[in-house]
């Protein structure tokens, strides 16, 4: 606080000219992050030939939600998002009981080998078996094609698992355990009496993380899922974002009522693959403007440590 | 006398009678060292086959023995040097373009004085991150698109032939590492960010007090006070090079474009995955592995030897 009152006791023409350069280029980079983001909300709202016309600039041009109600209607998009969510949650939980733990155990000081430990973990940032061993170890296991693998194959991000452990190690002093065991609780009662009610930060955050990483993640399901009615969100997403043929071949005057019709038919698919982009994701992002008020200290701290 | 108690301590802490509990914690640790046995060290057993024909009759150990036949045959092929080169040219770009901006940006975030001001800027800067891949390989695709591409019109504008951005090899790695750098400049800046508000009021005073001006204060106290962190970072993406994430690079990938997109992660994609070629791409998945390893450790000294030094 002491700076801000000290800075701002004297702004000569030199201290003003800064504000107004750093401010001005603030401004620029944020138009340049925020534009194509708007830009995306925009195009899904307009006409579909206003869209295809590349005539967007700031505001809808002929207004319309048909964008979504198309997407709505297909079928497609409400499996992957049941199946998305699903992962998600379930997914998630999984994580949590193998990375919390984990975070804790390692945390702790009286731990027997707890560098080797540490190590077992840490080691496979450092190497790994690779995309065709990983993949032929599931394919033995007869987890291809099964949900089970999604929620599995990511049980440890080992980054994640660091995060929570320097949080034990730094926000919960050891002395606290010691009370416990003074009066015979085991390691295990420790944990689940002591421990885990004062980690409601380091569970918000773990929950953030994975739950954004199984809704975001397409590699897995694309490596290991074959058949549709398993298909995770993202993996209808790329069907319909990036498979689909282009169909946005605008003519420059059609003037055959009939044409137009068929155009805007094949041109309201554009349309759909941005309100697409905006339905999948909002919500992530939404998540994050909640989730990010309360807990990104921690975020930040974690990540430092590293 | 003193090493006889440390191993006598030491001793009692692993096997004694009063630490016996302390086992219990391995319990809460069964879910998570099974999933990495089974998902992370497995296929590191499996990495053998690398040196071996695999077939799946045989399995991991019991294929034929081969040695180093598969490493030759990709070192003699010239596809694998092009592909070699694409990796190291987009990590190369994405360093030398993606690396300083997250430190400029924080240091300009940091001389904001208006709150609501700067927490929007960093917001909205943060938010592209949580795009996911296929979402923001479905935007790129859309803004490069020959006619109503967003990037595409404005390159049109400043005079650029019209055409499908994505199906000009040339093009393909500068819009790959700009919207890489787009996605990702928030994200990372939010570690400088938290290292600067560490800086030291008291030291920002002293310099005002000496007569320095805003950008000297910037220049002489901020960046000095950032330069540990930023060296540590800088190290640490050195050696990182080879790894480059592929998820998104698959999904950008078309025929047209292939010539400068085909990276390591997703040419064992392509044959190992769709074409069958297990040991052959295992091999190359190793070689890449290999030095990743080297060069993480090497660089994860240096980076330990500097923080040692600067502390």
């Amino acid at each position: 606080m002491g700076k801000t009152i000290s800075v701002h006791q004297k702004a000569s023409i030199g201290d003003k000219i800064f504000t107004l350069v750093n401010c001005g280029t603030l401004v620029i980079i944020f138009i340049i992050v925020a534009y194509p983001l708007y830009f995306t909300i925009l195009a899904s709202l307009s006409d579909p030939l206003e869209t295809a016309r590349g005539s967007i600039t700031f505001f809808p041009k002929g207004f319309t939600l048909e964008a979504y109600q198309e997407v709505f209607k297909e079928p497609k998009v409400w499996v992957g998002y049941g199946n998305t969510i699903f992962y998600a949650v379930a997914g998630t939980m999984i994580n949590l009981a193998c990375t919390i733990p984990t975070a804790y155990a390692l945390s702790h000081k009286r731990l027997p080998m707890r560098r080797l430990a540490t190590w077992f973990f840490m080691f496979t940032m450092y190497f790994s078996g690779g995309m065709i061993p990983t993949y032929l170890v599931i394919k033995k296991l007869g987890l291809l094609d099964t949900r089970t693998v999604l929620l599995v194959c990511s049980a440890v991000q080992v980054y994640f698992l660091i995060t929570a452990r320097n949080y034990y190690d730094t926000s919960i002093p050891g002395e606290i355990y010691e009370a416990a065991y003074m009066d015979g609780a085991s390691e295990l009662g420790t944990f689940f009496k002591i421990a885990l009610p004062l980690s409601k930060p380091i569970v918000a955050l773990m929950v953030l993380y994975y739950a954004v990483m199984h809704w975001n993640n397409y590699i897995n399901a694309f490596m290991y899922i074959t058949s549709a009615d398993k298909y995770p969100l993202q993996l209808v997403l790329r069907q319909i974002l990036l498979m689909s043929g282009n169909m946005g071949q605008i003519a420059g005057n059609v003037d055959d009522d009939m044409m137009v019709l068929f155009m805007r038919k094949a041109l309201l698919v554009e349309s759909m693959k941005y309100a697409l982009i905006f339905i999948a994701s909002f919500p992530v992002m939404l998540a994050y403007v909640f989730v990010q008020k309360r807990f990104m200290s921690g975020l930040v701290t974690g990540a430092v440590k590293g | 006398m003193a090493i006889n108690q440390k191993i006598k301590v030491r001793f009692n802490s692993l096997f004694g009678k009063s630490s016996h509990r302390y086992w219990q914690l391995y319990i809460l640790m069964i879910p998570a060292i099974v999933y990495m046995a089974v998902f992370m060290y497995a296929p590191m057993y499996g990495v053998q086959i690398a040196f071996r024909d695999f077939s799946a009759k045989a399995g991991f150990w019991n294929s034929t023995w081969v040695g180093l036949k598969h490493f030759r045959r990709f070192l003699a092929y010239p596809e694998f040097w092009r592909i070699m080169k694409n990796t190291l040219s987009i990590s190369l770009l994405n360093l030398i373009f993606g690396f300083p901006l997250p430190v400029m940006l924080a240091l300009m975030l940091n001389e904001v004085r208006n709150r609501f001001f700067k927490k929007t800027v960093q917001m909205v800067t943060y938010l592209p991150y949580f795009i996911s891949s296929v979402a923001f390989a479905g935007m790129i695709t859309l803004f490069c698109d020959r006619n109503a591409g967003l990037i595409t019109n404005i390159l049109t504008s400043f005079g650029v032939e019209r055409t499908n951005l994505l199906s000009v090899p040339e093009y393909f790695q500068p819009v790959y590492v700009g919207s890489y750098i787009w996605q990702h400049t928030g994200y990372t800046s939010v570690l400088y960010i938290a290292a600067l508000s560490g800086v030291d009021p008291n030291i920002v005073d002293a310099a005002i007090v000496d007569g320095a001006n805003r950008w000297q204060k910037v220049w002489h106290v901020d960046f000095q006070c950032l330069k540990p962190t930023i060296i540590i970072q800088l190290i640490l993406s050195v050696g990182r090079i080879l790894t480059l994430s592929y998820d998104r690079i698959l999904l950008l990938q078309n025929e047209l474009n292939m010539e400068t997109s085909d990276i390591i992660s997703t040419y064992v994609y392509r044959l190992g995955l769709l074409g069958g070629q297990f040991s052959y791409t295992t091999a190359i998945g190793l070689f890449n592995n290999i030095i990743n390893l080297a060069l993480l450790l090497i660089v994860n000294s240096l980076a330990r030897k500097y923080s040692e030094s600067s502390i």
